[in-house]
């Protein structure tokens, strides 16, 4: 098995190669169904997301839907866009910016219902977790309150 | 004039950098330039040290008229948190980034001797390049000292999930582990340029590295344990992009701390030491790049700036780009070294660089993968949890049983390995595996794997030890079965965690009960509290279990500056796991929701990173005490 040393860098550089394009093929692999979209309610509502598929959920939690469940730690609500809605469950500690008419993305799944099933809520001042046409309104609303201050 | 006089002193180490770099550059041709190097580097590192000790001071009294003060710091905080807010911010942050690099310039200049001078004076001038970008980015695009006119009357205060002691350590440790990469990528540098890649360029390289990857397992460790008592969330590792960003550094130096013991003892795997050098410090800077842009949104964003953002991205293109093109011009200048069989030490080593290797690489595509999508397809995605642990929990569990056999190799070639050392460690991983299935029949695959291995690994980490006078064992042999122990330890952890943890959630009014695994938690009382700038409300939970009760108090805290609630997690450690309570602030009709998760051995998971550590800091020390004995030994050990 022993290797003439001109072979042998050879060798050792083939296998690098071999362990770069084992990386790539693997990651390709691991993200093909791992990765979660980002979905909006119209989004939705287009069909552009699978049953079962983890996605990220963003919008605006509509006015007057949060609807608190009997065990205290549940909760559904809608997330809204404007044009179209979801609604959404949730078991968990919501977090502190959670609140109605405010921006939020959540993690998890679509159930063959049409509700979606959030594992984790995010709800942040930040553009990021929201729709591009939401981001904007956010932002005017968080300069109001920062003048406010 | 503390700002200015901090101000001016960067100016002019910005400006010595540049003068560094040009007697470097000219340093062959020139002896009164190239006499200047030295003392240059050292003057450099200095004024950068007395830049940061002026905005420390700046931070320490409050002074509002800086604005990086009024933005980021508050009169009425505790002082260990105005004192770690300098670099709780970006321009702090990256202030103490320029200085740690200049000051491991100054050290490298003042205390290296091994190193022929030509290669010390061209790695000192990589080195210059390094600093001047970041000065530079330093000054026009975030420049510290910038005053506040006119001054307010009081700050804005620190992200409240910040104050915390953590951020006193946690930040700098990484600092200092990144740019210790900083050092092994200008040593490379300098030796391709002067083409001396050779064993004395290792072992100039070997403490350094070494340094740098104790300092980044302990940022790592500590950030993972930090993350998980203050986020509440019950978990230690989130596969952010910012874990991600200090995993990927860490990853890579760990390869090439494997990779360079072989080039220091055997004169073997040069190129590829190299590349690994230059590869481990561009993922210091890609993780720089990724936190300071705040291109990737994590808790850990300060503030989104892409102009910053491209300016760092610029600096990586250029240093990685110069170090690759250098690389590829000079790497046929390179001599071979010896050779090997594939059933070796050496052989083992390349094979555990290349699962490294792979693991980094999908981790790299994993962290990037929504920045190029979006890029690509304008389509946004997010890359967690399930994707990282699919790919790397298998190849790390490949890893470590590459371990049961590596450390018992001999150099070189092996034809007779010894059968029943290697056989004892995988006979206890199938009877750990096979027990696995008595104490628990729907645990995952993963979680029985990783307690299978981790319970060989334990036996064959300390393997190399057997038959040895433990006396006279080298401190470097030590350190290596210590580190391969604590990644055992480490193991065992984050498998019991997957497998054992019971969590519940309910809502609860104060006198109910509630079950945790074997735990009868009773919620006593809820009651307000206050802190220096904070008031919570805080839950008196009292926990039974056989007869024994120990008490809870996790609370959810209201900050008026900035506006924001945190939960604190109430966090008890007993012998076999840990008990971790979280209350919700919100009360709803008389109920507070409560999160309790009973968490069987999971603190081996930081047990197991600090004995990591430990063995690298005992090797370091090791090699140190060696080195001042000036005892030539044969190598016995390779961390």
């Amino acid at each position: 098995m022993r290797a003439a040393p001109k072979h042998q860098r050879l060798a050792l550089v083939l296998l690098a190669m071999a362990a770069l394009v084992g990386a790539a093929l693997l990651a390709m692999w691991g993200l093909g169904d791992r990765a979660a979209y980002f979905r909006t309610p119209q989004d939705i509502a287009a069909g552009r997301a699978d049953v079962g598929q983890p996605l990220r959920l963003g919008g605006m939690v509509q006015q007057g839907s949060i609807e608190k469940q009997p065990d205290g730690v549940s909760i559904r609500f809608v997330v809204t866009d404007g044009p179209a809605s979801v609604p959404v469950q949730f078991r968990g500690i919501t977090p502190d910016l959670f609140k109605e008419g405010s921006g939020v993305v959540a993690e998890g799944r679509l159930t063959p219902a049409g509700v979606f099933t959030a594992d984790t809520i995010l709800a942040k001042h930040d553009e990021r977790y929201m729709p591009p046409q939401l981001g904007n309104q956010a932002a005017e609303l968080a300069t109001r309150q920062t003048l406010d201050r | 004039m503390i700002a200015e006089a901090g101000l001016a002193a960067l100016w002019l180490a910005a400006a010595l950098s540049l003068l560094q770099l040009v007697a470097s550059l000219a340093g062959p041709r020139v002896p009164e330039l190239r006499r200047l190097i030295v003392p240059v580097a050292a003057a450099q590192g200095a004024l950068t040290l007395f830049a940061f000790l002026m905005l420390l001071w700046l931070f320490l009294r409050t002074d509002l008229s800086v604005q990086l003060v009024a933005a980021n710091s508050h009169s009425m905080k505790p002082w260990i948190y105005r004192f770690a807010g300098t670099w709780g911010n970006h321009e702090g942050s990256m202030l103490l980034w320029v200085t740690v690099l200049t000051v491991a310039g100054a050290l490298l200049a003042l205390l290296e001797r091994r190193l022929p001078e030509r290669t010390l004076h061209a790695t000192l001038g990589a080195q210059a390049a390094l600093a001047l970008g970041f000065f530079a980015f330093l000054l026009l695009a975030s420049n510290p000292f910038a005053r506040l006119v006119p001054a307010p009357r009081q700050g804005l205060g620190l992200n409240p999930l910040l104050q915390d002691p953590g951020l006193a350590f946690h930040p700098p440790t990484l600092y200092f582990g990144y740019v210790g990469l900083s050092v092994a990528f200008s040593l490379a540098v300098g030796a391709l340029l002067t083409r001396e890649v050779g064993p004395a360029l290792a072992r100039t390289m070997r403490p350094w590295v070494l340094g740098a990857w104790v300092l980044l397992t302990v940022g790592i460790t500590a950030g993972s344990y930090w993350a998980y008592y203050e986020l509440g969330w019950g978990g230690w590792w989130f596969w952010d992009p910012v874990e991600n960003a200090s995993l990927m550094p860490w990853l890579a130096a760990t390869a090439l701390l494997h990779s360079i013991s072989v080039l220091a003892a055997r004169g073997g795997l040069r190129t590829w030491t190299i590349m690994l050098a230059v590869v481990a410090f561009s993922m210091s800077m890609v993780g720089t790049f990724l936190v300071r842009s705040g291109i990737l949104t994590s808790v850990h964003s300060f503030a989104v700036d892409p102009a910053r953002g491209s300016f760092i991205l610029a600096l990586l293109a250029l240093y990685v780009g110069g170090a690759l093109f250098l690389f590829a011009t000079r790497v046929g200048t390179v001599k071979e070294g010896a050779g090997f069989d594939i059933v070796s030490r050496e052989g083992a080593l390349v094979l555990n660089n290349l699962l490294l290797s792979v693991i980094l690489g999908t981790v790299f595509v994993g962290t990037l993968y929504p920045l190029l999508a979006e890029a690509v397809s304008g389509e946004k995605l997010s890359v967690g949890p399930p994707y990282f642990n699919a790919v790397t929990g298998p190849l790390t569990l490949a890893l470590a049983l590459l371990l049961f056999i590596g450390p018992l190799l001999r150099w070189r070639r092996d034809s007779r390995p010894n059968a029943p050392r290697i056989a004892a460690p995988l006979v206890v991983t199938v009877l750990a595996f096979a027990a696995s299935f008595v104490l628990d029949p729907a645990m995952s695959a993963l979680a029985r794997l990783g307690l299978g291995v981790a319970a060989g690994l334990a036996v064959a980490s300390l393997l190399p030890l057997a038959g040895r006078n433990l006396r006279r064992t080298p401190l470097a042999t030590w350190g290596m079965v210590i580190s391969h122990l604590g990644v055992a330890v480490a193991i065992a952890g984050a498998a019991a965690d997957t497998a054992f943890t019971e969590e519940t959630l309910a809502a609860a009014r104060p006198g109910e009960t509630l079950a945790v695994g074997p735990w009868q938690v009773r919620l006593g009382s809820v009651v307000p509290v206050a802190g220096p700038n904070w008031t919570a409300v805080e839950g008196r939970l009292s926990a039974s279990r056989g007869g024994r009760t120990i008490d809870l108090q996790p609370q959810s805290r209201f900050f008026s500056d900035p506006p924001t609630e945190t939960n604190e997690a109430a966090i008890r450690t007993l012998w076999d796991g840990q008990l971790y309570a979280v209350i919700s602030g919100a009360e709803d009709g008389g109920r507070w929701q409560l999160r309790l998760w009973w968490k069987p051995l999971v603190t081996l998971i930081w047990l197991g990173g600090g004995l990591i550590a430990l063995g690298g800091l005992l090797a370091l020390l090791g090699r140190w005490w060696r080195g001042r004995r000036r005892v030539r030994e044969p190598e016995l050990a390779y961390a």
